[in-house]
């Protein structure tokens, strides 16, 4: 039994977390997507890892170190694809809002049963909404995105649903993880009552628990990437709706959880974890939502007798 | 990393499974709940079985009669025995999970031989003797005292929550044997032969309705010193020794017996929301086995991962949590404890899973400051 990083996973991860600490400071997070940044990226090999070989246990790391540093971008949607790629999914409800539309150049459009490439030179963008959610993630809205023209893609819808949501899951970990981290930070160094806030159980306690839902996300995520580089020894539909399902929920909790560690400091735009938390939102709904993906895995079990 | 098992692991599983097959069919009836006597013969003969074929003390070292497996094979072994609803360890349990494995690593040459080949024969069982009615969380409190005179310990003090206090052969003891010294730094692990003058064992009754722990009344019982495992005062370091045990594997059979548990709650389960909240407790549970394969990778390659400390404290919050989910499916079958299934009655037993063995609270506490290095709470 080998379920763990192996050496050479764990200089994948180092490699990339080093290149993401050095290139993407929070400093430069803050000031939202940037081509060149994204071009770093390409260069590095993020979007192409598995026409270079690599499986889909690699890809969950690395996607994790993004979502540590919070890079910016429709990093998922560009997974494996020519240029910035965004992608807007017919399924889900709500308004024609597109992410990164004006970053982007092309849209995929995603139905049921067909993956549609858009151009956005072919879309009347105008302005970003004013005020996105994500301060990180502009978004458009494009009244015609589900019907603008664009080529036929080779790629199966089921097939990049399922991948999707696992990146956008391993994003999520690394999101949550990093939240714990900036959680424990403040709790042993903000003082009340003339001691660290992190020496009452109160907050301790909230920390452990967040650290717990990260362990358990990340390795939900890995075993999902396994059963995905190997289908023989899972269920891929399965393992990859419990990833989806625990990862995006571990990073909205720990997100309302920082919130609370940080206390009145945790509402304010100078500290970064609403940025975190926001993003987390924002995830935790792309490529199935949590209560679509324990939908699914209750479908994967016994049906109610008749 | 790959979750795929080694071919001499799947032909471990394959011979384990052909004697499951064997083995299971010839076994009596299970004895009543509250029948010690029964259990304690049903319990044993089955152990001794597992040792004639060679499937006792997987992780034990050879010359005491264990098998020296790897870990992947305890593995295999947990989640095999338990899909084919062989027994648990039951009253087996102290002797196999704690009292044994600390003698394996403390004990002396002496100790090692005369327990560890009877326990894995099923030959010795062992209660247990940590808690009492003051020492709780704070198990490092406790107060039972052990005077030394001569070649013997003189003890006296109260213990509670000894699981298999009934029928226990030895009890694993705890005692103060330096009332002077900070409370951690006064501890003595003692093996207690149960039947020594001066010992009383009452019966505790559960909210289960019957006896599943013993309280225990110790009255200037001598204890021969050559019964003490480690250093007189080194007691605390062997205790959590002790206890560690209960990070390793200890919840394997737990959570794949709580896996078919919700396999089975499925059919009953119809409305949306529910529905729902099962597939939430599936994917919590499907993560558990993976953080399972995890620890057991990790503890074969000798990397330390934070995995063993979440174990109990993220497993026992699903069970109770899969308990509720089936009291709400149920209805009005929750009427009677043995109904429709066994769920109200693990409902009912969960309600201890967060409290022993260190509850939540604890749990948080040591993620808190021994993973996340968080500062201690003054006290």
């Amino acid at each position: 039994m080998a379920f763990d990083l192996t050496d050479d996973q764990i200089a994948l991860r180092d490699g990339i977390r080093a290149l993401v600490e050095g290139r993407f400071p929070v400093a430069r997070v803050r000031e939202g997507f940037d081509r060149a940044g994204f071009d770093e990226l390409v260069a590095a090999g993020v979007f192409s890892l598995r026409d270079d070989g690599f499986i889909w246990a690699d890809a969950a790391i690395v996607y994790e170190e993004l979502g540590r540093a919070l890079v910016p971008g429709p990093l998922v949607w560009s997974f494996g694809q020519e240029g910035v790629v965004t992608g807007f999914d017919t399924t889900r409800a709500g308004a024609p809002f597109v992410e990164h539309a004006g970053d982007a150049d092309a849209v995929l459009v995603l139905t049921d049963d067909a993956v549609r490439r858009v151009p956005t030179s072919g879309l009347s963008l105008g302005a970003p909404a004013d005020w996105p959610l994500d301060p990180l993630t502009p978004v458009w809205r494009i009244e015609d995105v589900a019907t603008a023209p664009g080529a036929a893609c080779p790629a199966d819808p089921v097939t990049l649903r399922t991948t999707s949501a696992l990146l956008t899951a391993a994003y999520c970990v690394g999101i949550a993880d990093r939240l714990v981290e900036l959680a424990v930070t403040y709790a042993g160094e903000r003082e009340q009552f003339d001691r660290p806030i992190g020496s009452f159980q109160a907050v301790k306690h909230i920390c452990a628990e967040m650290a717990v839902r990260v362990e358990l996300a990340r390795v939900s995520v890995q075993a999902a990437a396994c059963v995905l580089d190997d289908p023989g020894v899972g269920d891929p539909a399965r393992a990859v709706s419990g990833a989806k399902l625990l990862a995006g929920e571990a990073a909205v909790l720990n997100g309302r959880a920082a919130t609370q560690v940080f206390g009145g400091m945790g509402f304010t735009w100078e500290v970064d974890v609403h940025l975190f938390l926001k993003r987390a939102w924002l995830l935790d709904g792309q490529f199935g939502s949590a209560d679509d993906h324990a939908d699914r895995v209750a479908a994967s079990m016994a049906p109610p007798r008749g | 990393m790959d979750l795929r098992t080694s071919e001499a692991d799947e032909d471990f599983r394959a011979g384990l499974r052909d004697f499951l097959a064997g083995a299971l069919p010839q076994l009596a009836p299970q004895p009543a709940r509250d029948d010690w006597t029964a259990r304690r013969t049903w319990d044993t003969d089955w152990q001794r079985r597992l040792f004639d074929a060679g499937y006792a003390g997987l992780n034990w070292p050879k010359e005491y009669g264990g098998q020296a497996a790897p870990p992947s094979q305890q593995l295999i072994f947990l989640e095999e025995t338990t899909k084919a609803r062989a027994p648990y360890v039951g009253v087996n349990f102290v002797g196999l999970l704690h009292a044994g494995p600390t003698i394996v690593a403390e004990g002396t040459p002496d100790q090692k031989a005369s327990h560890l080949p009877k326990i894995l024969r099923g030959d010795e069982v062992w209660c247990q003797g940590f808690s009492e009615p003051g020492a709780g969380s704070d198990l490092a409190s406790l107060r039972t005292k052990a005077v030394r005179d001569g070649d013997h310990y003189v003890v006296t003090g109260q213990k509670i929550w000894c699981s298999y206090g009934q029928i226990g052969d030895f009890g694993e003891l705890l005692v103060r044997t330096d009332p002077d010294a900070p409370k951690h730094k006064g501890i003595s692990w003692l093996m207690l032969p149960m039947d020594l003058p001066g010992i009383e064992v009452r019966p505790l009754k559960t909210v289960l309705g019957s006896s599943e722990f013993c309280e225990l009344f110790l009255d200037e019982v001598r204890v021969p010193v050559d019964c003490r495992v480690g250093a007189e005062n080194d007691g605390w370091r062997v205790t959590n020794v002790t206890l560690s045990f209960e990070r390793g594997t200890a919840f394997v059979s737990d959570l794949v017996d709580t896996t078919r548990l919700v396999e089975e709650l499925a059919p009953y389960v119809s409305d949306p929301g529910q529905r729902r909240e099962l597939g939430h407790v599936a994917a919590e549970l499907d993560a558990l086995w993976a953080l399972t394969r995890r620890n057991v990778t990790q503890a074969a390659s000798g990397r330390t991962g934070r995995g063993p400390f979440m174990i109990k404290l993220a497993y026992t919050e699903v069970c109770q949590k899969l308990g509720e989910l089936a009291l709400r499916v149920l209805d009005r079958d929750i009427l009677t404890v043995d109904g429709e299934g066994p769920f109200v009655e693990e409902r009912l037993r969960s309600l201890a899973f967060t409290i022993a063995a260190g509850t939540s609270q604890i749990q948080k506490n040591i993620i808190g400051e021994r993973v996340l290095g968080l500062p201690r709470e003054p006290r």
